[in-house]
């Protein structure tokens, strides 16, 4: 019994300490409002919309994930888009008029950022291409046989005597 | 010999990389033109905080010049550059307020309280015609051009160099 004792503390001491975990987690979800969806449809969309696009005050968080007030503001502003049936192409159009490129995680694909886009993929080909030629090169190297000049100059290597 | 300097290729390469990242650690991510650049001054109809039962719209911005700040009681940095408001009022400058996600009791003490440099200031408790403009944050200053045409966008604090270098510059470009 005198063995449990210190045991069952810390049984105890380890509850209050994942009850303490639990609140907290509870008190930071508090800045993020719960949306019910009918259609789950609708909610995925809500998600991917909200999951993609920037915080324009804090920087490094999507919208979903931020407290700010601009975010819940944007977040409303998607739930209303979307329940007034307007398509995604849309309501990123929307937010993008008003707050700029800046909120898009994937930029668009235009004149300004067509070598942000291009660099990985012309970079992947560049490498594929190196590869290709340097086992082409190695290839022929094996293959080619060895001139009469060569020979001649390999057998006097082989045959040369050691200096005394 | 030939074959040897393409092996530097790679540490070349590393190099402009490096001199690339390197110059983005000096870029301020918050310094981003207003999407709302050379575009008009968004619609809106509402109340001026002074007065609940005079609405305002956007014929209010045609005609002058205007710088139109963003405030709000709770903002700290907006209580700062008051002073700098009010001298560019005192300079002739045509400003107009808009009391971001206030209310009307504390807006009007703010006004009370650090100066009143604006010839109105239209209330937006909701943030609606902020969401219209994209402001994020207060204070956000934008220039609005005779023609009702935003300008010019300062995101945070105006400074008294601010003023110098960039605000007054501005205002006379478009003037």
């Amino acid at each position: 019994m005198a063995m449990i004792r210190p045991f069952l503390g810390l049984a105890t001491a380890l509850a209050m300490a994942l009850m303490l975990l639990g609140n907290s987690s509870v008190a930071m979800a508090a800045g993020i409002e719960i949306r019910e969806f009918d259609d789950p449809v609708m909610e995925q969309r809500y998600r991917d919309l909200t999951g993609s696009m920037r915080c324009p005050l804090c920087e490094n968080q999507a919208i979903d994930d931020s407290d700010a007030p601009i975010s819940a503001d944007m977040r409303q502003r998607v739930y209303v888009l979307l329940q007034d049936g307007r398509a995604d192409i849309e309501i990123v159009d929307h937010m993008v008029q008003r707050f700029g490129e800046y909120i898009l995680y994937n930029p668009r694909l235009e004149n300004r950022t067509y070598l942000l886009w291009g660099t990985p993929i012309a970079l992947t080909l560049a490498g594929l291409l190196l590869v290709v030629l340097m086992v082409r090169s190695r290839r022929n190297a094996a293959a080619r046989a060895l001139s009469p000049e060569e020979r001649a100059r390999l057998n006097d290597l082989i045959n040369r005597k050691r200096p005394k | 010999m030939k074959r040897r300097l393409l092996l530097l290729l790679p540490l070349v390469g590393f190099l402009l990389l490096a001199l690339f990242f390197y110059r983005g650690l000096a870029l301020d991510p918050s310094h981003r033109d207003s999407a709302l650049m050379a575009r008009d001054f968004p619609a809106f109809d509402l109340a001026t905080l002074e007065e609940p039962e005079r609405r305002v719209d956007t014929s209010l911005l045609e005609g002058e010049v205007t710088l139109v700040n963003v405030w709000g009681e709770w903002c700290p940095a907006c209580k700062q550059e008051m002073p700098q408001l009010l001298s560019l009022a005192e300079q002739g400058i045509r400003m107009v307020g808009i009391n971001y996600r206030d209310t009307r009791e504390k807006g009007l003490q703010f006004l009370d309280e650090f100066g009143n440099p604006f010839e109105v200031n239209i209330f937006d408790p909701e943030g609606d015609l902020g969401f219209e403009l994209g402001v994020y944050g207060a204070p956000e200053t934008f220039l609005v051009d005779r023609d009702g045409v935003i300008r010019y966008h300062h995101t945070g604090y105006i400074s008294p160099a601010d003023v110098r270098d960039t605000i007054l510059p501005e205002v006379e470009k478009w003037q």
